[in-house]
């Protein structure tokens, strides 16, 4: 039977198990594959999405506890104020090598200033430990959450 | 593309190496479609592989089409490190074009025109060699374009080539401000002579080398679009997972696939000698399936192996005397001359790579070809194993490379290449094999486990006079690429040993190849020094301790011969602030090491916990790695790489039981998370010698350096890796 969820404002209708896990639903099956598989578990972050603009791990998110939440991927979060301040952010610090996690991390880091306009070190260490980056970008990406923090306060 | 122009040149391959002299490093042909095509040659930069050169057929490409849009070619790819900026920095600098006018072009699979030398002739990326490779002749290349574009608008304008200058991807004639763009040139400039030779800019002169220049590849990183081998999409596709068996060697023995094959969207169960796999129309009906299988293995001959069996057998081992890698003076006598004698035994576990991108690899068998899409840093052995796996001719068989999600050495190995064929073989249309990341884990081809014996005998003032470093270990030379394996010994695996930056009159290496069953091995980020810097500095500070000085005057005293590796030791000193205090509990630790063409030193700052917990607050790290070509990018390699050794360091570490690896997933395999990184200092040395390798350097240098601090912090050496915490207890 086929499940309807709502993604980036589009409702999509799959034909899958309720008990899929909406990265499979997003990678193989919706072909949005900005979204990451990094472990299945919850335990890397690369799959991030936002679920009613919260962070959330699709790899371990079931498509039928969705219900009428509105999910965000990477290819949206643009969009999004807090979104488009990261995503610039990132490029003008030179965040990015592999790039493989990035996704993950650019959704926890909007929906982390997105909620806290200012976020400390340690607010920065509880949003994005959950986020593991293999290159070790750790250093600029909190100073990329600084610098988007501090654009979007000041509206420009 | 310039792709298709290849073959037009090829033409000139065989021309050039019959007649003309290898001292000309470039040649022209007629590019298809118009335009301007140089073909050059990079020679690699190790020594080994220079004795291996010689061969003269072009391995990257120059193309200027007649829009002006440059267009390079080469056997390189990108994993994150920044080949794809800095080596078109340096065509563009010598060829006076934004750095945002060169296009990139992934080069197709060919080892006979992109082998690499140095990489034992195999079309790879590794051994921190890009930008060492590339530093003479890719600048050599643009200087050539950018005189031939000039003379054709000289033999047009009929006025004298050096009234003429290039700027800005334009040839000005300075008498009369006449200007031609590059693209209008480029047919005229085709039919110009290639310079024998070239003046290159002067180093004062740069606009883009040096410089922070901003990498071409990232925008597509952080919305998104790029794609990954894992992305590929195509019609019709479908998705696999597998279980390999669980015991290195083993067989599959019996499947019940009936509850799997009853789960929606599976379509198929596939089964190999030594692993299953489910193909479904989701990766999430794969993996249910996968689950619903009741497997048996026949665990075969490895089924009792455990690490301790390792760790024993290599012990063993360096009770004999093995191949001599290196000898100077007379160990033996110089060490029964000495005052006093040090003695240490070390050892390293083997290191899984855990690269954020799973192992994939999409493959479509037809009835007379394969295409393969693959993220991989050694293309043509991909497509050489698919070829063999499939049954087929090299030349049917389509390699499409793609993005990296990190390689660290992993992707110079195809063993998910064949596994993946051997599963599409089987199944009607493509397929994308997707490893869990239970698979990843246990099924790597990991750093080998090492076991060392260390030595040294020490004069009255307590400076060295005998060293000796004897361990035992895997070769991945010796399967790798054979060749590069000679008399026992193997370059990569003693790199970081044979040559310390020390001044050691008499000093013996011995390596012992030992390879333990059951137990495949891999590069791995920083290779052969990753284990003997950890070694080599480790025990560089016990001498320093047994002497009663100071670990960073120790060393700076054995380096008068190095001038280079002790401007690093210093700078790095002074910027931690050495031998200034620190709050109870912290400790700092010294590096120092020449390897990959680089010079680094690094100090750590760790606090020691009372429950004996690490945290590394501060690296600083000094690097001379010559002309820093793109210095944000230098930054943030070390960045990467002082990460991934902390990693190493505190948690790093596949075990096996019951010829089982025991990790499976970042629960057991545990990689360093946003709230431990600490803050990385990086020191450049301003430098006009050629450029080292910065990709790896980083992460041999900080395994010790943490070491080295924690043994100042509490007085306790830790002679294995990783961190064992429990020994660290206060009380």
């Amino acid at each position: 039977m086929a499940t309807t969820i709502k993604i980036n404002g589009v409702d999509r209708s799959v034909d899958v198990d309720d008990d899929t896990p909406l990265l499979w639903v997003l990678r193989d099956v919706l072909e949005m594959s900005g979204t990451k598989f990094g472990c299945g578990q919850a335990l890397c972050g690369a799959c991030t999405v936002h679920v009613d603009g919260v962070a959330t791990r699709s790899c371990v998110t079931t498509i039928d506890s969705l219900g009428s939440s509105e999910v965000t991927t990477i290819e949206a979060i643009g969009q999004t104020p807090a979104g488009a301040k990261i995503q610039k952010a990132w490029l003008d610090l030179e965040v990015v090598q592999c790039g493989y996690c990035q996704s993950g991390q650019i959704m926890s880091a909007s929906a982390l200033i997105a909620e806290n306009p200012n976020p400390t070190d340690q607010d920065i260490d509880d949003a994005m430990s959950g986020n593991i980056c293999r290159c070790g970008t750790y250093i600029r990406i909190r100073e990329a959450i600084k610098l988007a923090a501090k654009s979007l306060n000041q509206g420009g | 593309m310039i792709l298709d122009r290849l073959n037009t040149l090829s033409g000139a391959d065989t021309r050039v190496e019959r007649g003309i002299s290898r001292r000309h490093f470039l040649q022209t042909g007629a590019a298809a479609g118009g335009g301007l095509l140089l073909g050059l040659h990079l020679p690699f930069a190790t020594p080994e592989a220079r004795a291996a050169g010689g061969n003269f057929a072009p391995n990257a490409f120059i193309g200027i089409d007649t829009n002006g849009q440059v267009i390079l070619t080469m056997p390189y790819v990108e994993m994150g490190q920044g080949t794809y900026t800095s080596v078109p920095m340096l065509i563009a600098e010598e060829l006076e074009v934004d750095l945002s006018q060169v296009q990139l072009e992934h080069a197709p699979p060919d080892e006979s025109r992109y082998g690499n030398p140095a990489l034992g002739g195999l079309q790879a990326t590794g051994g921190s060699t890009t930008i060492r490779a590339a530093w003479e002749p890719m600048r050599q290349a643009g200087a050539a374009a950018r005189t031939m574009l000039i003379a054709a608008a000289a033999k047009r304008w009929s006025v004298d080539p050096l009234s003429c200058r290039a700027e800005k991807g334009e040839v000005v004639d300075a008498a009369t401000d006449r200007r031609a763009k590059y693209g209008d040139l480029a047919a005229e400039a085709a039919l110009m002579s290639v310079p024998a030779n070239v003046t290159l800019k002067r180093r004062e002169d740069f606009k883009l080398i040096g410089t922070p220049a901003k990498r071409l590849d990232t925008p597509a990183k952080v919305n998104g679009t790029a794609v990954f081998g894992i992305d590929v999409r195509l019609p019709d596709l479908k998705i696999a997972t597998l279980a390999q068996s669980p015991v290195f060697g083993g067989k599959l023995k019996n499947v019940d696939d009936t509850a799997a094959k009853a789960v929606k969207g599976v379509r198929q169960i596939v089964k190999l000698d030594d692993a299953v796999a489910v193909v479904a129309d989701h990766m999430g009906a794969a993996k249910k399936g996968l689950a619903a299988l009741v497997i048996e293995w026949d665990e075969g001959a490895n089924a009792k192996l455990s690490t301790a069996d390792v760790l024993h057998q290599l012990e063993e081992a360096t009770l004999s005397e093995g191949p001599v890698a290196k000898n100077i003076g007379d160990v033996t006598k110089a060490m029964e001359s000495a005052a006093t004698k040090v003695e240490a035994t070390y050892h390293v576990p083997f290191l899984a790579h855990a690269t954020l991108e799973p192992m994939n690899c999409t493959v479509h068998v037809t009835g007379d070809g394969c295409d393969v899409w693959v993220g991989s840093q050694i293309l043509a052995r991909a497509q050489t194993v698919a070829a063999q796996v499939a049954g087929l001719p090299v030349e049917k068989v389509r390699v499409h490379n793609h993005l990296i999600g990190g390689g660290f050495g992993r992707r110079l190995e195809v063993d998910g290449v064949a596994r993946a064929v051997q599963i599409a073989k089987q199944v009607e249309g493509p397929v994308k094999v997707v490893w869990t990341r239970e698979e990843d884990i246990q099924h790597d081809m990991y750093r080998p486990f090492f076991f060392d014996r260390m030595s040294a005998g020490l004069d009255k003032d307590g400076m060295p006079v005998a060293w000796n470093h004897r361990f035992a270990g895997s070769s991945i030379l010796k399967r790798w690429a054979p060749p590069l394996f000679a008399n026992g010994l193997d370059p990569e695996t003693v790199d970081g040993a044979v040559e310390p930056p020390y001044t050691l009159p008499n000093m013996r290496v011995e390596y012992l190849n030992v390879e333990p069953p059951g137990i495949p091995t891999a590069f791995w980020r920083s290779v052969g020094p990753s284990h003997n810097i950890f070694v080599v500095e480790t025990f560089m500070d016990e001498l320093a301790h047994a002497a009663k000085k100071d670990p960073v005057e120790y060393r700076l005293a054995l380096l008068d011969a190095q001038p280079r590796a002790k401007a690093v030791v210093a700078l790095a000193a002074e910027k931690a602030g050495w031998g200034s205090q620190l709050a109870q509990g912290m400790g700092r630790g010294v590096s120092v090491q020449t390897v990959f063409g680089s010079y680094m030193a690094q100090v750590a700052e760790v606090e020691v916990a009372k429950d004996g917990s690490i945290k590394v607050h501060r690296v600083v790290c000094a690097v001379d790695c010559g002309i820093a070509i793109n210095p944000d990018t230098i930054q943030a390699q070390v960045q990467s790489a002082v990460m991934f050794g902390i990693t190493a360091a505190l948690y790093g570490e596949i075990t096996v039981k019951d010829g089982r690896v025991e990790q499976s997933n970042f629960d057991t395999y545990q990689l360093l998370r946003m709230n431990e990184a600490p803050t990385v200092d990086v020191h450049i040395v301003q430098s006009g010698e050629s450029p080292g390798g910065m990709g790896e350097p980083g992460t041999s240098a900080i395994v010790p350096a943490i070491g080295n601090a924690i043994f100042a912090a509490t007085g306790k050496r830790l002679r294995k890796m990783p961190v064992d915490t429990s020994l660290l207890k206060a009380g």
